[in-house]
């Protein structure tokens, strides 16, 4: 078997149950996002109409205060449009309640962000449970197996009881990978997840992002770093909170002899934990 | 067990069980014992108003539990378990004038209060002065004619020799026992035992001899002063056959006579609740005209006094409490100060958890785990603390120091065994009203915001 940097692409992608293959896994028509500052209106985003497929890998880009990080926050759910509809998969999140919102988060979204954001108190295998238990499962040695799956799948196999503190950047952005597929989300939204991390890593964190990506997973990332958005199969630029350009993109191979992790390893993880 | 006790047992094991009961509530339980452990010296100063509280509630509680217990002890000497039927003489009737009174008690009345189950105790007497002689000492005593029970229901203590026994009463022998002064008065410089004393026309052996005591207060009502020092005590089957049932009195120069059969029946009651009802039956009993055409009994019941002790009681431990909750209520504001830091200083984990998927009310559950927890181990923390001065209290107040400080030595506490479970319901209360706002506050924090919170 060759490397499993090469042979990544390769992975057939599975379609998740919840949302067909050829359909948009996300679409936004119209999108306005409006704050109101010490009584100022101030306009974010100026009618952003966007659809993003299944399986796609998209980075949005554009100077600071194009609106790139707000329409990831609604994209993520964590902010709700101004006026406009978002629909994730068949639902209509822009009109959902707050718990709803928080449902969704659990059941089909995960976050990498650029200050990694684990939680400091727990160990590796502990923040991967996380969206676990909000999602309301009962942690028992089968979701605690698969967590320890998910470390050993961004090769912190042998890092599960260390915490945030004793890793480096690099390997806290790949826990936080591992978090952002516990819960086995339909789409990844990763707001600038190099943007800590010196090159070589951020070589690193760009091939796992891939490797998910050739495995079915949709992911929307926010950066600012051409050779970032390099890995990508679609660039959106942004300006004054409309998008300026959509661009389909050749993403860079993953560079050869780059070995993340053992592929039987993977296989054998993929196999047993089935989706991720 | 009061229904208090059993809500604030209901309540704690309501509290343990939402502790534990879901994946989320569990995680928030390890993760608050967690950040405690992490941070001990923060930990402990933000608990050490629950500590000082629950410490201080236990303390106090025990405290007055220790000297109303002293305090109830004191009355129940004084017979607080006791009811006393005694004869008194009724207005002279002028209609049938007879030389020899007759009223009183019978023997007949005493074997129907036997029959009153809450009753574990009767010890009937007659109570009449006499002149007791020894050689050519007299003295003016008051005999007693009684049952051996007399000295446990008046606390009589000996100072040789023994009390009446059974075999006294059943042989009907001529024994006698002293009271301090009757034996001072008689047997100046000697030992009385085994001499002999003559009341009336008979020979008595002096068996034993009563310690000087403290006479008792006319408490109240019927119940008069009495100086048991001037008492000499015999069988009461003796004084039947020596006496007769008619017992002159010569007094003063004037010369009575009385056919009394009994003169007092204390009776003992097994528990202190049940001498009112049991007063109420005994009161039924004696009111048959038949056998009491006349009022000629009295009935004293020295409960009165320790009802107002119970209430005094009642009094002293709300107060103690209550001053005690104000501690509580500090440490509780303590516990809000320090949890409205934490919530700042959290901002971030709040951001994170609600973009995993945490709901407002996931949020503040754990905050609230959080402030409960704290408040929880404040209080056990206490508890132990309280309950160890509880113990130490007794030594400590033996040392020289301390009596130089506070002088001597109270009665020794008891454990409120209810101020522990008061206490610790009481802070995790504290925990949970104290712990509302700041967990509102976090769950209300916007997501964005918290996640770019620094």
């Amino acid at each position: 078997m060759k490397s499993l940097v090469e042979s990544a692409p390769e992975f057939s992608t599975e379609a998740t149950p919840v949302f067909p293959t050829e359909s948009p896994i996300l679409q936004v028509d119209n999108l306005t996002k409006v704050y109101t500052l010490g009584g100022n209106p101030l306009t974010v985003l100026r009618g952003i109409t966007l659809s993003v497929k299944v399986g796609d890998f998209v980075a949005l880009m554009g100077p600071s205060g194009s609106g790139k990080s707000t329409l990831l926050n609604i994209l993520g759910c964590l902010d709700r449009p101004t006026s406009g509809s978002y629909y994730l998969g068949s639902e209509d999140v822009s009109i959902m309640s707050d718990d709803q919102l928080s449902d969704i988060r659990c059941r089909y979204l995960g976050f990498i962000f650029q200050q990694y954001n684990l939680l400091p108190q727990y160990t590796v295998v502990e923040n991967i449970e996380v969206p676990l238990i909000y999602q309301g499962v009962k942690i028992d040695e089968k979701t605690k197996s698969r967590c320890e799956s998910l470390a050993s799948l961004v090769g912190l196999g042998d890092r599960l009881d260390h915490r945030p503190m004793q890793l480096s950047g690099g390997q806290q952005q790949r826990v936080a990978i591992a978090r952002s597929l516990a819960n086995a989300p339909s789409l990844i939204l990763a707001d600038e997840p190099t943007g800590n991390l010196d090159s070589s890593t951020s070589i690193e964190i760009m091939s796992l992002l891939r490797i998910l990506n050739s495995m079915g997973k949709t992911i929307v990332m926010v950066t600012h770093e051409n050779d970032i958005a390099a890995w990508s199969k679609r660039i959106l630029r942004m300006r004054d909170g409309q998008i300026e350009s959509d661009t389909p993109n050749v993403p860079i191979p993953i560079p050869a002899g780059l070995r993340l992790i053992d592929p039987n390893v993977l296989i054998n993880i993929v196999g047993e934990i089935g989706e991720i | 067990m009061n229904p208090l006790t059993i809500g604030l047992l209901a309540l704690l094991a309501v509290v343990l069980l939402a502790a534990v009961a879901t994946e989320k509530t569990r995680k928030s339980t390890v993760l608050a014992l967690r950040s405690l452990w992490l941070h001990k010296l923060r930990s402990i100063l933000s608990m050490l108003g629950i500590i000082i509280g629950t410490t201080s509630v236990i303390a106090l509680m025990s405290i007055g539990e220790g000297s109303m217990h002293d305090a109830l002890e004191d009355i129940k000497r004084m017979g607080a378990t006791n009811i006393i039927v005694r004869s008194v003489k009724p207005p002279e009737d002028s209609s049938k004038r007879s030389f020899v009174a007759l009223y009183g008690l019978k023997y007949d009345d005493m074997a129907d209060f036997a029959t009153i189950p809450s009753i574990n105790r009767l010890v009937p007497m007659r109570v009449f002065p006499q002149e007791v002689r020894r050689g050519n000492a007299k003295h003016n005593s008051r005999v007693v004619a009684t049952r051996p029970e007399y000295s446990e229901i008046n606390q009589l203590d000996l100072f040789k020799g023994r009390f009446l026994v059974q075999d006294d009463d059943f042989l009907m022998r001529n024994v006698c026992i002293l009271g301090s002064t009757t034996a001072s008065t008689l047997f100046p410089f000697q030992d009385p035992l085994d001499k002999d004393v003559a009341i009336g026309q008979f020979i008595y052996v002096v068996v034993g001899v009563m310690k000087d005591r403290m006479p008792t207060g006319g408490g109240g009502g019927s119940q008069a002063a009495e100086d048991f020092n001037d008492d000499i005590y015999i069988p009461l089957n003796t004084a039947r056959t020596r006496f007769g049932e008619t017992i002159s009195i010569r007094s003063a120069g004037s010369r009575s006579a009385e056919k009394v059969e009994l003169h007092q029946v204390t009776l003992t009651v097994s528990d202190i609740d049940l001498v009112r009802p049991t007063g109420v039956i005994i009161e039924e009993i004696l009111n048959n005209p038949r056998k009491h055409p006349r009022k000629d009994w009295a009935l004293t019941v020295p409960l009165d006094r320790l009802e107002q002790a119970e209430k005094t009681k009642q009094r002293y431990s709300r107060d103690l409490g209550l001053y005690a909750s104000i501690s509580l209520l500090v440490g509780g504001i303590g516990i809000m100060n320090i949890m409205l830091a934490t919530v700042t200083e959290r901002t971030r984990e709040i951001g994170i958890r609600r973009a995993l998927g945490a709901k407002q009310r996931d949020i503040v559950t754990q905050f609230l785990i959080e402030a409960m927890v704290q408040t929880g181990i404040g209080g056990m923390v206490g508890v132990a603390i309280g309950i160890g001065l509880v113990f130490l209290l007794p030594t400590m107040g033996q040392m020289p120091w301390m009596i130089e400080l506070f002088g001597p030595p109270g009665p020794p506490p008891i454990l409120h065994q209810e101020s522990i479970l008061w206490a610790l319901s009481t802070s995790i209360g504290v925990g949970v009203i104290f712990g509302l706002y700041p967990a509102f506050r976090a769950s209300r924090l916007d997501p964005i915001e918290a996640l770019r919170h620094v």
